[in-house]
C-alpha cells in the first residue's frame, strides 16, 4: 500500500467564504421559513393578499426548521436581514477574489469537451458507481460538479439576492426595473421562495455527496485546504 | 456503514444545530445588538443608493387589487370614536403641534378642501402580502409648511385613535419621508371616503415603507426632536411591543 498522496485543493478565500456562506444560507433558510409562516401563501403578479388566488398555500412550517423555533416575525426578520447582508457582500467579495486568483477560470470553467454527451454519460455512470474523481486529474471538479457550482454561484444565489432586494418598497422606488423584470412584487416573492428551494436542494445533495465521497477527507480539505487523493 | 451513518448524522446535526443554536444566540446582548444593527445598515444602504425623492411605483386603475384588505385594528370602537363615526366624522380634528411655530387644528372638511394628490400605489405588509389601491389626500408637507416646522424638529409622530392591547397606536417617520412628494394624509381609498377598517377618517401613506408605518385613525401629528419620550421610545407601537424595525424599507 503506497503512502497517501495529498494535494492542496482549496485556497483560503474559498474555504473562508464556504463556511461563512454555509452559516448564512442555513440561517436565511430557517428565518425565511418563519417569515413565510406569517403569510404562507404565494401569488403571481403585482399584488396578492387573502382575497386573491394563490398558486400555493403551505401549512405552517414546523419549529425544527424555522428560526426562531416559535412564532416571532420580528426576530425572524432581524436574522434574515442581518444574514442577507452577509450572503450578499460575502458572495460579492468571493467573486472578486475568485476572478483575481483565477479560481473561477481554473476550476469552474466548463469546456466544450466537458459537455459532449459521451463525457456527461461517463460522469453520470461514475457518480452511480460512487466514483467522484477522475484518477487522471484528481484535483479537478467533474463536469456535474462544475455545472451545479456554476448554477448555484451565478444562478440561484444571485437570483435569491435580486428577488430579496425586489421585496423592499424603498429599493422598488429607486430601481423600478427590478419589479418590471420579475413581473411584480408577489412574483418576486414567489421566485425568491423558488430560488431558496433550489438552494436548499443543492445543500442536501451537496451534503449527501460529501458523505459518499468521504466526509472526513472532504470536510478536512475545506478546513485546511489539503485533500487526500483516493487510491 | 455505521460510520457512514454517524458521519451523516454529524453533518445533518451540524446544519440542524445552527437552526437550534440561533434561539440561544439571540438571547445574548451582543447578538441582539448585531441583529438590531441590520436595520441601520439597511437604512443607510437603501438611502445611499436611492434618490431622496425617488418615487414609489404608481399603477394604472385596472392594476388595482379587486379587494383592498385591511389589517391591524378593524375598528377602534371607543365611545369617542364611535360618536365621531356616527356623525360621519364631521367634528373630527387633526392637530399639528409640538415643535412648530404655528400649531394647527384642522377640521376634516378643511383637510379635504386642500389640494390633493391621487396615487395608485402598492401597500406591502410586513407579513408578505401586497394590495394595490388608489389614495387621495393632501401632501403631508403642505400641513407641515402651514404649521412652520421648527429647525429642531427631526421626526413626526402620528397619534392614532385606536388602541391595541391597551396601548394607543402610534407611528413616526423622519423628515426625509415626511417631505417626500408621495407622503400624504389620505382621506379616500379607491374614490370613496376612507372606510373604518382602512383608517377612517385619515391615515398616513408613506409609500416607501411597510404597512405598519401607515398610521390609521390619525388625530394628532406631533413634531419632536427625539422619539425617546414617546411610548416605549422605539418610535412606534409595533416597534415598542414586538421589536419591528423603525425603518421599514424592506
Amino acid at each position: 500500500m503506497s503512502k497517501p498522496v495529498t494535494i492542496y485543493r482549496h485556497r483560503v478565500a474559498t474555504r473562508l467564504w464556504h463556511w461563512v456562506n454555509a452559516v448564512a444560507v442555513i440561517v436565511l433558510i430557517g428565518s425565511g421559513l418563519m417569515i413565510l409562516n406569517a403569510h404562507p401563501r404565494l401569488y403571481w403578479g403585482r399584488y396578492g393578499a387573502n382575497f386573491d388566488t394563490p398558486w400555493i398555500v403551505f401549512d405552517r412550517f414546523p419549529g425544527w426548521v424555522t428560526i426562531p423555533q416559535t412564532y416571532n416575525l420580528a426576530l425572524a426578520r432581524q436574522w434574515h436581514l442581518s444574514f442577507a447582508l452577509v450572503l450578499g457582500f460575502g458572495l460579492l467579495a468571493y467573486m472578486i477574489v475568485s476572478l483575481l486568483n483565477r479560481h473561477f477560470r481554473r476550476d469552474l470553467t466548463i469546456r466544450r469537451r466537458d459537455l459532449t454527451p459521451a463525457h456527461i454519460a461517463a460522469d453520470i455512470r461514475a457518480h452511480l458507481a460512487f466514483r467522484f474523481h477522475d484518477p487522471e486529474a484528481p484535483g479537478e471538479y467533474n463536469v456535474l460538479q462544475k455545472i451545479s457550482y456554476v448554477l448555484i454561484l451565478f444562478g440561484l444565489l444571485p437570483l435569491a439576492i435580486l428577488t430579496g432586494c425586489a421585496l423592499s418598497p424603498a429599493l422598488n422606488a429607486g430601481f423600478p426595473w427590478m419589479l418590471d423584470l420579475l413581473g411584480g412584487r408577489q412574483s418576486a416573492r414567489s421566485i425568491h421562495f423558488l430560488a431558496a428551494s433550489g438552494i436548499t436542494l443543492f445543500v442536501i445533495v451537496h451534503l449527501v455527496l460529501v458523505i459518499l465521497a468521504g466526509a472526513v477527507n472532504e470536510v478536512r480539505s475545506m478546513l485546511t485546504g489539503r485533500w487526500r487523493v483516493p487510491e | 456503514m455505521s460510520r457512514l451513518l454517524s458521519r451523516r448524522s454529524a453533518l445533518v446535526a451540524g446544519a440542524g444545530g445552527i437552526v437550534a443554536a440561533c434561539d440561544s444566540v439571540a438571547k445574548l446582548p451582543t447578538a441582539q445588538a448585531l441583529l438590531g444593527g441590520a436595520e441601520r445598515a439597511h437604512r443607510t444602504l437603501q438611502r445611499t443608493i436611492t434618490a431622496r425623492d425617488a418615487l414609489a411605483v404608481e399603477y394604472r386603475p385596472e392594476q388595482r387589487s379587486p379587494v383592498f384588505r385591511s389589517n391591524g385594528t378593524a375598528n377602534p370602537d371607543t365611545p369617542d370614536y364611535n360618536a365621531h363615526a356616527a356623525t360621519a366624522f364631521a367634528d373630527w380634528r387633526v392637530t399639528v403641534d409640538g415643535l412648530v411655530a404655528r400649531p394647527l387644528s384642522l377640521r376634516l372638511d378643511q383637510v379635504r378642501g386642500m389640494p390633493s394628490r391621487n396615487q395608485i400605489t402598492r401597500h406591502d405588509c410586513v407579513e408578505g402580502w401586497s394590495a394595490i389601491g388608489k389614495w387621495t389626500g393632501p401632501r403631508l408637507s403642505r400641513l407641515l409648511d402651514a404649521a412652520r416646522l421648527l429647525p429642531t424638529a427631526r421626526y413626526l409622530v402620528f397619534h392614532c385613535a385606536d388602541r391595541l392591547s391597551g396601548r394607543p397606536y402610534y407611528e413616526s417617520i423622519d423628515l426625509v419621508d415626511a417631505f417626500h412628494p408621495q407622503t400624504i394624509l389620505a382621506w379616500a381609498l379607491n374614490d370613496r371616503l376612507l372606510g373604518i377598517p382602512n383608517g377612517a377618517p385619515l391615515r398616513l401613506r408613506v409609500e416607501r415603507q411597510l404597512g405598519y408605518k401607515h398610521a390609521k385613525y390619525v388625530h394628532r401629528i406631533e413634531a419632536v426632536a427625539s422619539l425617546a419620550d414617546i411610548g416605549a421610545g422605539k418610535g412606534g407601537f409595533w416597534e415598542d411591543v414586538a421589536g419591528y424595525e423603525w425603518y421599514a424599507g424592506i
